[in-house]
């Protein structure tokens, strides 16, 4: 199904504009995902698909060229996963699966037809005649995801799937979700704010920042493109470098970095996979702690410029605290970007 | 001295317990004794509940069934008043709830008479069981909406409902399939709760209450001023039998509920 939103804002009573105008399309199978920090309107986008919540007045939701923006929730045949599942208490795992195909008033042999078929594709069968509350997180989850995917919806909503499930768990579900959302090649729209979460499961993400859209696309193009300090910080945790720039040459503390172009007025952010350790490098810096992280090394780095600067090096050996290095950054790693605009 | 301090608990609670017991057993053998004041000497007989059937069965049947109508019409209302405020807390659902158990702090003597002087001139109403059953609903409502409120305070009903809604359930179904069920501990607790109340209702019952309408503990009194001792009591052990088990009853649903609200 196609996803058309148009001017979706949403302003409470008490007067917070949670949402800025917003438009948006999603295509047939895609997954979506809205990411952002706590608070960004990416829920409240999400429940103003849904029907849950009610967008400002001029706003138009329309599902495959149908009007649904003055739809109750029950009549969008939407499926979604709660953050908390909100699976209910008093049905056992093949009764919630059940209920919106009950709902739709299908035959009974279809009903349980259907329930099988979904049971069975959510790996669900030694738990079907369960009680809810002998299921595990991980367990519940799945059976949510199941639930809202039985009557096939014509788009899925997931609201923070993930989040309610210990750390480890979530790894692993995160990628078993990935795939299942692809078997099912449903339309899905997927609510984190975990960007690892984002990039392994969408095919296209929008990051959401103080009630709209700061950019969207695919998450290598947001990793290499990013549009502004906010998603380079959000999207693989790009750190400001501090400094003074004067047309094409960065000003550090402990040295000079020179840039693609003039960029007097802008800042520069990098990534600490970029930084390299350089003995003909042009900064200066001193190591101040090491952790072994298996795959690599993270290092803190002071002198470099007025804050501490994180880097990862990989390989057999590293710095002791203490050393003084000297360290590099490709150009193509700098990202130049508009100062933000303060909030 | 050690063992004064661990007998002495022990001692207090028989005493207690004596205390509590002793008169209602007696009054229980008055109801079974031939003549009470030559004691059990003078034999055992069921003459006398024989006769408390024979002068008050009108006021046991008319005490159930006024409880079963109470019952309903608080199932009725009481519900999804509940619900109501359980969907929109707020401080104007905390000032309606306060409302709705004002009845609760007001001594029944004051609000039968105030019923009395809003309806009392009503033709027909005023001598009809319905009369009493107003009182009795004001009564026992708040429990009701107590009950099932707190059940449903302790669970997210918001996103329950979300979920359903979202899989297509109007708000008829989710009010049947989902509120209601998960309201069950709840309301079963509020309804043997207000059964129980108005069973033993009294103190408005006595004021609303004609010579014809005598519910069950109106026809105590009656048989305490009235009959001989040994047939009131004989009326007292019909009461006990009754309530008796209703009172276990509700103190399993409380506790029932009390473990979801936990």
């Amino acid at each position: 199904m196609t996803l058309t939103l148009g001017n979706i804002a949403k302003t409470f009573p008490c007067g917070t504009r949670a949402l800025r105008p917003t438009d948006l399309e999603i295509e047939q199978g895609e997954i979506l995902s809205l990411l952002g920090p706590s608070g960004c309107g990416k829920s409240t986008l999400l429940r103003i698909i849904a029907g849950l919540e009610t967008p400002d007045p001029g706003a138009s939701i329309v599902f495959d060229g149908e009007d649904v923006t003055h739809q109750s929730v029950d009549r969008r045949k939407i499926g979604m996963v709660f953050q908390s599942y909100a699976l209910f208490p008093n049905m056992s795992v093949r009764g919630n699966i059940g209920y919106g195909l009950k709902m739709q008033k299908l035959p009974r042999a279809e009903i349980a037809a259907r329930v099988e078929e979904v049971i069975e594709l959510c790996r669900l069968e030694p738990y079907a005649d369960r009680a809810i509350t002998a299921l595990s997180g991980g367990q519940r989850q799945r059976v949510a995801l199941a639930r809202a995917m039985a009557p096939r919806p014509r788009v899925l909503l997931l609201d923070e799937p993930l989040s309610a499930l210990d750390a480890a768990l979530r790894g692993q579900l995160r990628d078993e979700l990935a795939l299942l959302l692809r078997e099912f090649g449903i339309t899905a729209i997927f609510v984190t704010h975990d960007q690892d979460e984002a990039m392994a499961i969408a095919d296209r993400v929008a990051v959401m920042s103080q009630g709209e859209v700061a950019q969207i696309g695919t998450p290598e193009a947001l990793y290499r493109n990013p549009a502004t300090g906010f998603v380079a910080r959000f999207v693989g945790d790009a750190m400001p470098l501090e400094g003074h720039i004067e047309r094409e040459t960065l000003h550090l503390q402990g040295g000079m970095l020179g840039l693609p172009r003039a960029s007097d007025g802008q800042q520069v952010l990098v990534r600490a996979e970029d930084i390299r350790i350089d003995p003909q490098g042009p900064i200066a810096a001193r190591v101040e702690t090491v952790t072994f992280l298996g795959t690599h090394y993270r290092i803190a780095l002071s002198g470099a410029m007025t804050g501490p600067l994180f880097m990862l090096h990989a390989g057999f050996s590293a710095p002791k605290p203490g050393d003084k290095v000297r360290i590099s950054i490709p150009p193509e790693a700098l990202l130049v970007l508009p100062l933000d605009t303060a909030a | 001295m050690r063992h004064v301090t661990r007998h002495l608990p022990l001692a207090v609670t028989l005493l207690a317990c004596a205390f509590l017991l002793i008169p209602i057993i007696q009054s229980i053998l008055a109801g079974l004794t031939v003549n009470y004041f030559r004691g059990l000497s003078s034999g055992l007989t069921l003459k006398w509940i024989g006769q408390v059937w024979e002068l008050y069965s009108d006021s046991i049947f008319l005490s159930i069934g006024l409880a079963m109508a109470c019952l309903a019409v608080t199932l009725v209302l009481g519900v999804p008043a509940a619900y109501v405020l359980a969907r929109n807390p707020g401080r104007t659902s905390r000032v309606l709830e306060e409302f709705i158990s004002l009845p609760l702090a007001i001594p029944g003597l004051a609000l039968a008479l105030a019923l009395l002087q809003l309806y009392g001139t009503v033709q027909g109403f005023r001598t009809s069981w319905t009369f009493i059953l107003v009182g009795h609903v004001l009564y026992t409502l708040p429990f009701m909406v107590r009950s099932v409120l707190s059940v449903l305070a302790a669970i997210d009903l918001k996103t329950l409902e979300e979920g359903a809604a979202s899989l297509g359930a109007s708000p008829v179904r989710r009010f049947i399939d989902i509120v209601v069920p998960n309201a069950m501990p709840g309301i079963l607790a509020g309804a043997l709760t207000v059964v129980t109340l108005s069973i033993g209702e009294f103190n408005l019952t006595w004021m609303l209450h004609t010579p014809y309408l005598k519910t069950l503990p109106v026809g105590l009194a009656d048989s305490y001023a009235s009959m001989r001792l040994e047939v009131a009591s004989a009326y007292t052990l019909v009461f006990f039998v009754m309530i008796v088990p209703l009172l276990m009853a509700m103190q399993w649903a409380s506790a029932r509920a009390q473990r979801i609200t936990q």
